[in-house]
């Protein structure tokens, strides 16, 4: 697959292509549009690389599954879809307290519920981040093309084996089923991160191990190398068993927070494109961003002194490129996504009153035109020259 | 003086969190003779559960040990045993657990016929939340949902398996323990998937509301019901009813999916997918 010759590649197959890259041997799923090409993908791929593939009787299974592949020391995932996304939420919790490593793909579909399943939408944004119950941290990528659908999978895997919790891929269905020429980069471009596993013996191994320091992160040891730890969704101490403690409960709780918020600096960074002297920001992710792109060269080519701001880690929110933003003093910021307004709340946030915050919204599947953005840019610039 | 077993128990986290009188202290204790009379390597033995008071057993085992969500010890189980087929995998389980909330799982794992062995502590009630009736309380049993009786029919959970596909299936209770022991060993050493029903008894919650308000009543009453396999087949209807067989009732040999799924590799690695 990988090499210099140009393939033709769905988003969907290239997230496949781009996890059998980073080392995938266990996937577990069930079908849902439009995610179903991945299941499709890797039930003929990983078989003939070593790895194994599950159908399963539901898509809660599916994620029970992939948590139990990586705890017996397999890197796994799993792909879904709206309503599946929805019912994979407590084992993903399960995931995030139990810091079991494994990616999950979500390709977005327009909901609520049923939904247009055959539709792109951009609206799971907060359930991405807020879908499980309880104060969490969690990340969030999100391809904006069919390369980097391959190129984020591989960065998912290593976050998640890296901060052992489970990394969310956000696709959109635009992404998912766009077909594009590209070309893979070498095996030996891409940076692959394995398991670290424990230096010290049985019966000294703390698998939830605190170091007063979020940077350090304890090791996971397969099930069936002999640690005999134990591995429960309850709050735990850092032998993993189950604690009433209030202040040990408290300290579990914070440290799952902060190896995730401490590690913001080295997510997947934002794609700028003429932001040095920008007067009007376009703050756009994933497929919609694609036309985001578009509406802001056209502005250049116009004249217009329009930039864009692409968020490749969706979450934890990375403020960075909007505070150099907010310092320029913008006319606006214009904030294209397929719903009725989720990412624009933290960009208002950190944007506060420095200049209007415009979201640019649309319904029923219907992707959002280069055109219709750069509108919005024209206007913001004459509004913004006017006052 | 260490005792036999003990090398199989994490001494420091007993005393466990069962009521007096329960009988999921003596269910874990069949397992851990089954396990010392098959020999299996602790090192190689994954024992997994969902949410309930029979999912708390594992925590009290010294292998290495998954206490998942409620309903999904068997899917997480199964990706265990996908990613390392030789891992013997032991789920630990509830009526509730197993029946209502995962019953999908549970007719899915038998249709598949992955090498899990699956222990169901069933005392027919909802012991962790005080007692609502679970999918298996007798009909006219009363509970703190069932305040006027039982009114819903209960599954027979060794007939349900068996109608998913079920390649080994026994029953016993937590008043025949060498049987129940017996039982459990028998599937341990079945290598697709085996499911034991390990009858057990909650006075807590559902003897004091039905007139067995000791632990001895609810011994009595398991044992008073319960059949040997060879003479089920014999009974009349009549003599059947408020009755269940104990012993092994479906034993056939499957080929185990595992293995199966090598046989895929195998033909992948050879000619390719068709996808």
């Amino acid at each position: 697959m990988n090499g210099s010759k140009p393939k033709l590649l769905q988003g969907n197959e290239a997230c496949v292509e781009g996890a059998i890259a980073a080392g995938l041997k266990f996937f577990a799923g069930y079908p849902i549009t439009p995610s179903t090409e991945i299941a499709e993908l890797c039930a003929a791929r990983l078989p003939q690389v070593g790895g194994k593939f599950l159908q399963m009787e539901d898509e809660i299974a599916s994620m029970a599954a992939i948590c139990g592949a990586s705890l017996a020391g397999r890197k796994s995932m799993t792909a879904t879809s709206g309503p599946g996304f929805s019912l994979k939420q407590e084992n993903i919790g399960f995931a995030v307290e139990a810091e079991i490593p494994c990616v999950v793909v979500d390709v977005q579909r327009v909901g609520p519920s049923t939904g247009m399943p055959t539709s792109a939408a951009q609206g799971d944004v907060m359930q991405a981040r807020w879908g499980t119950h309880g104060d969490h941290e969690i990340v969030v990528l999100s391809p904006s093309s069919v390369l980097e659908a391959y190129t984020l999978t591989v960065t998912a895997f290593n976050i998640a084996e890296e901060l052992r919790t489970p990394v969310i891929l956000l696709m959109d269905e635009m992404v998912g089923h766009l077909r594009e020429k590209v070309v893979l980069p070498e095996k030996s471009e891409l940076v692959v991160r394995d398991r670290a596993k424990p230096d010290l013996p049985p019966g000294q191994y703390k698998p939830y191990a605190d170091y007063g320091d979020p940077a350090k992160i304890a090791p996971l040891a397969a099930f069936g190398e002999g640690y005999k730890y134990h591995v429960t969704g309850l709050t735990h101490g850092e032998d993993g068993f189950p604690t009433n403690n209030p202040q040990a409960g408290a300290t579990q709780i914070k440290r799952i927070n902060d190896k995730i918020t401490y590690r913001k600096k080295d997510l997947p960074q934002a794609e700028e494109l003429f932001t040095d002297d920008a007067e009007v920001f376009v703050f756009s992710f994933g497929g919609t961003a694609r036309s985001a792109k578009k509406a802001v060269r056209d502005a250049r080519a116009a004249g217009l002194k329009a930039g864009l701001i692409r968020p490749v880690t969706i979450w934890p929110f990375l403020e960075e490129p909007l505070l150099k933003a907010k310092a320029k003093k913008p006319k606006a910021v214009i904030v294209p996504e397929m719903n009725l307004g989720q990412i624009v709340r933290p960009v208002k946030r950190v944007i506060g009153d420095t200049c209007p915050v415009v979201g640019l919204n649309k319904l029923g599947g219907q992707y959002i035109e280069p055109d219709e953005i750069l509108e919005a840019v024209k206007e913001a610039i004459l509004r913004g020259s006017a006052s | 003086m260490a005792l036999p077993l003990e090398k199989y128990l994490r001494v420091g986290k007993l005393p466990h969190i069962w009521c007096p009188g329960c009988g999921h202290g003596i269910v874990t204790q069949a397992i851990i003779r089954a396990i010392d009379e098959t020999g299996l390597d602790t090192e190689e033995t994954v024992i997994v559960s969902g949410i309930g008071c029979s999912s708390r057993a594992p925590g009290y085992m010294n292998f290495d040990t998954l206490h998942t969500t409620h309903g999904r010890a068997i899917p997480f189980a199964t990706g265990i045993k996908m990613a390392n087929p030789e891992l013997n995998v032991i789920v630990i389980t509830g009526d509730g657990d197993a029946a209502a909330i995962g019953g999908n799982h549970l007719i899915h794992a038998a249709r598949r016929n992955i090498g899990l062995t699956v222990v169901c502590f069933n005392n027919n009630i909802y012991g962790m939340t005080s007692g609502q009736y679970s999918p298996l309380t007798p009909r006219g049993s009363y509970a703190s949902t069932a305040p006027y009786g039982m009114f819903e029919r209960p599954f027979d959970l060794c007939e349900l398996v068996k109608g998913a596909g079920g390649s080994f299936i026994a029953r016993s209770t937590a008043y025949h323990t060498r049987h129940l022991t017996n039982m459990i060993k028998e599937a341990l050493k079945y290598e697709g998937f085996s499911f034991v029903d390990a009858l057990s008894q909650c006075p807590t919650y559902y003897g004091r509301r039905n007139r067995l308000r000791t632990p001895l009543d609810m011994l009595n009453w398991l044992r008073d019901r319960a059949v040997p396999a060879s003479s089920w087949d014999k009974m009349t209807p009549e003599e059947k009813d408020g009755k269940f067989p104990i012993g092994i009732l479906v034993n056939q040999p499957s080929t185990e999916l595992t293995k199966v799924y090598g046989e895929v590799m195998v033909k992948a690695a050879a000619e390719g997918g068709r996808g």
